[in-house]
């Protein structure tokens, strides 16, 4: 309940931006916090490590196995061709997990590598259109001078070769600090692709604030109304508050709701909800957003208690 | 459209009467909003095939749906739930529509089919200045070294010269070139040379993001050690022999890192001079073009390498190198400069 009525009223965040789908529908996504970024990068690194480590495991036992077989088998060119065989799928499967990784995750459907899944991130085209093959080969393939240079030569350098180290590492800042200075937070690989990296969407579909709900064959209950307001009283706030107003209703606390109908009744002058404070606000409520709605079908807006 | 956007209340076990004409329109295409959040769901989760043929067709007809109810909710109502779940439902049904439609072996027969060969002859303008730069490489390399010898070690570590050190005899020298052919583990060493090789392109390539400038020094560099080895040989009377000795695999693999050094310069390019469009639209542009190139590239450099690691060892003579070489040459040109393919595949789709 908390984090559904949190995303009702979204603030409008710097985090937010507006993105026009190809039939012209201007959507407002969120680009993905530096934060969950450099979680996801982690967790990809860690599993690339791990994959390697385990299949270069599995490809060492394979070999030990071999080696002992032909041993007994006798046959010392056979050993060798195995074992050669063994090398080269190592040196493949390195190169895969490297350069493939990535790649192969991001052209799913689901755009994104196990490390941006588990952050609840994805990566999609910056012009609203179709996110392509080339754009994810592009974005990766700038991993390399990102990630995969520096590090291992900030490793072999060690901190007491000092150019040759601190070079590597004004490098690695240089690229792992470059979406801190840009506003859609775009990575050099980002730039390249013409893709960004955003925020997964999660919304539940709440109930509808003013339906009842009737079993089939059962005649339908007329809408009884038992508090009606006056056009002045409906007339003091705007869209602004009718949706705080939803946001305290959907949560549905006993407080809050005791808080706003004092404020309400107090702004609107009656009393009479005395003991009823829930239905009250409810009805309230709905006659307020009727009137703000047929408002709206006229063209006329209010935005909130101030605007006219 | 209609079957899809009709709302079916009958199945419902209560019927839901609203106050509110916009929760009404809300219960009223309710139905359709939650059937393409089932779909987009499962296709979220990875579950592709479990996933009805039925829905996935409903699937785009779903999404422009949802969406128009997005822009009619907008205009007609103020419940705010209902209006976030909306624009998260579009915008997640977005991502799979619009999601990457060609899966990667589609993609591939595309690329082969026309796609590489019109993004390399795309960025023309930059594959001369690259090999233009690598020629002066060779030439820098020749003329250093026959200045002063010492250069030599500057260029190539003592470990990687081995046997090739000024001074050496010729027959130490030919040893280097021919019979190899008792060699153990050609089939690694092929593999360890593509793994470095492709490394090499993709770092020129990735290079290119610095405005260019780095990839053409990893050019002339690479390409120098070559100009080296060539006057080293050349000292010795075996410049064919050596030049045999290269080309067999260099026709391929040197046009390769022609390749990459080519889209690193296309991207470096677009970086310093973006014309009249937005930087970032033009960089985006040049990006995915010398991504395609790259692919390639490391397409050719698995081919050099089963050339180097094989028929270079296993053909020993100067001429039959010249041959294979030759050969792979002119495959390239005609793939590159002649091959059309089909025109739908070399625009981008």
């Amino acid at each position: 309940m908390k984090a559904t009525t949190a995303a009702i009223r979204r603030p409008r965040a710097r985090k937010e931006r507006i993105l026009v789908t190809p039939e012209g529908i201007s959507l407002p996504v969120m680009v993905a916090g530096r934060g969950a970024r450099l979680g996801a990068l982690i967790l990809d690194l860690i599993f690339i490590a791990v994959l390697m480590v385990c299949s270069t495991l599995a490809l060492a036992q394979i070999a030990g196995g071999v080696g002992q077989f032909m041993r007994e088998a006798e046959g010392k060119g056979a050993t060798a061709q195995a074992l050669q065989f063994l090398m080269i799928v190592w040196i493949v499967i390195m190169f895969l997990f490297r350069n493939a990784y990535f790649l192969y995750f991001e052209l799913g459907p689901r755009g994104a590598t196990p490390g941006k899944r588990l952050t609840g991130i994805r990566i999609a085209a910056r012009d609203g259109g179709r996110l392509t093959a080339e754009m994810v080969i592009a974005r990766n393939l700038l991993r390399d001078i990102e990630l995969f240079l520096p590090i291992p030569l900030i490793l072999m350098a060690g901190a007491d070769s000092g150019m040759a180290w601190l070079a590597a590492a004004g490098w690695l800042s240089i690229f792992m600090l470059f979406p801190l200075f840009n506003r859609d937070r775009l990575r050099a690989g980002d730039v390249i692709a013409g893709s960004w990296v955003l925020e997964r969407p999660r919304q539940k579909l709440e109930a509808t604030m003013t339906a009842v709900q009737t079993p089939v064959g059962e005649e339908a209950p007329s809408p009884t109304l038992k508090y009606r307001f006056k056009e002045a009283e409906l007339a003091v706030y705007g869209e602004f508050e009718l949706q705080s107003l939803e946001r305290v209703l959907r949560d549905d606390r006993t407080e809050s709701i005791e808080t706003v109908y004092h404020t309400i009744a107090a702004k609107i002058g009656r009393n009479d909800g005395w003991g009823d404070e829930r239905r009250f606000l409810s009805e309230y409520y709905t006659q307020l957003r009727a009137r703000l709605e047929a408002g709206m079908r006229m063209g006329r807006r209010k935005a909130d208690k101030y605007s006219g | 459209m209609n079957a899809i956007s009709a709302p079916s209340p009958t199945s419902a076990s209560a019927i839901e009467i609203a106050a509110l004409r916009s929760d009404r329109f809300r219960i009223e295409r309710e139905a359709d909003w939650q059937r393409l959040e089932a779909i987009v769901t499962r296709m979220e989760k990875g579950r592709l095939r479990r996933i009805s043929d039925e829905d996935l067709l409903a699937l785009p007809g779903l999404y422009r749906t949802v969406a128009s109810s997005l822009s009619i909710a907008r205009e007609t109502s103020l419940d705010a739930a209902t209006l976030a779940y909306l624009e998260a439902l579009v915008q997640r049904a977005w991502f799979v529509v619009y999601g990457p439609r060609s899966s990667l072996a589609e993609w591939l027969g595309s690329f082969l089919g026309g796609g590489w060969s019109a993004a390399v002859r795309a960025i023309w303008l930059d594959v001369l200045v690259a090999l233009a730069v690598m020629v002066a490489g060779v030439a820098v390399g020749w003329l250093l070294v026959s200045h002063d010898p010492e250069w030599y070690f500057s260029l190539i570590s003592r470990d990687m010269a081995g046997a090739r050190v000024p001074g050496a005899t010729a027959e130490a020298l030919r040893g280097t070139l021919f019979g190899e052919q008792e060699r153990d583990g050609l089939s690694v060493f092929a593999a360890q040379l593509f793994s470095n090789n492709a490394q090499v392109s993709i770092l020129a390539f990735a290079l290119g993001f610095a405005f260019g400038i780095p990839t053409l020094l990893l050019l002339i560099h690479n390409l120098a050690l070559l100009g080296a080895m060539a006057w080293l040989y050349h000292g010795a009377g075996l410049l064919t022999d050596f030049a045999g000795w290269i080309f067999v695999h260099g026709t391929t693999e040197l046009f390769a890192i022609l390749l990459a050094g080519a889209a690193g310069l296309h991207i470096g390019r677009a970086l310093a001079f973006p014309g009249d469009r937005p930087i970032l639209e033009a960089t985006a542009e040049a990006g995915r073009r010398a991504a395609v190139v790259m692919t390639g590239v490391v397409l050719m450099l698995v081919i050099a390498a089963l050339l180097e690691g094989f028929a270079r060892q296993l053909v020993d003579n100067t001429f039959g190198r010249f041959a294979i070489g030759g050969f792979m040459l002119m495959l390239w040109c005609a793939y590159f400069f002649a091959f059309r393919g089909n025109a739908r595949t070399g625009a981008r789709r």
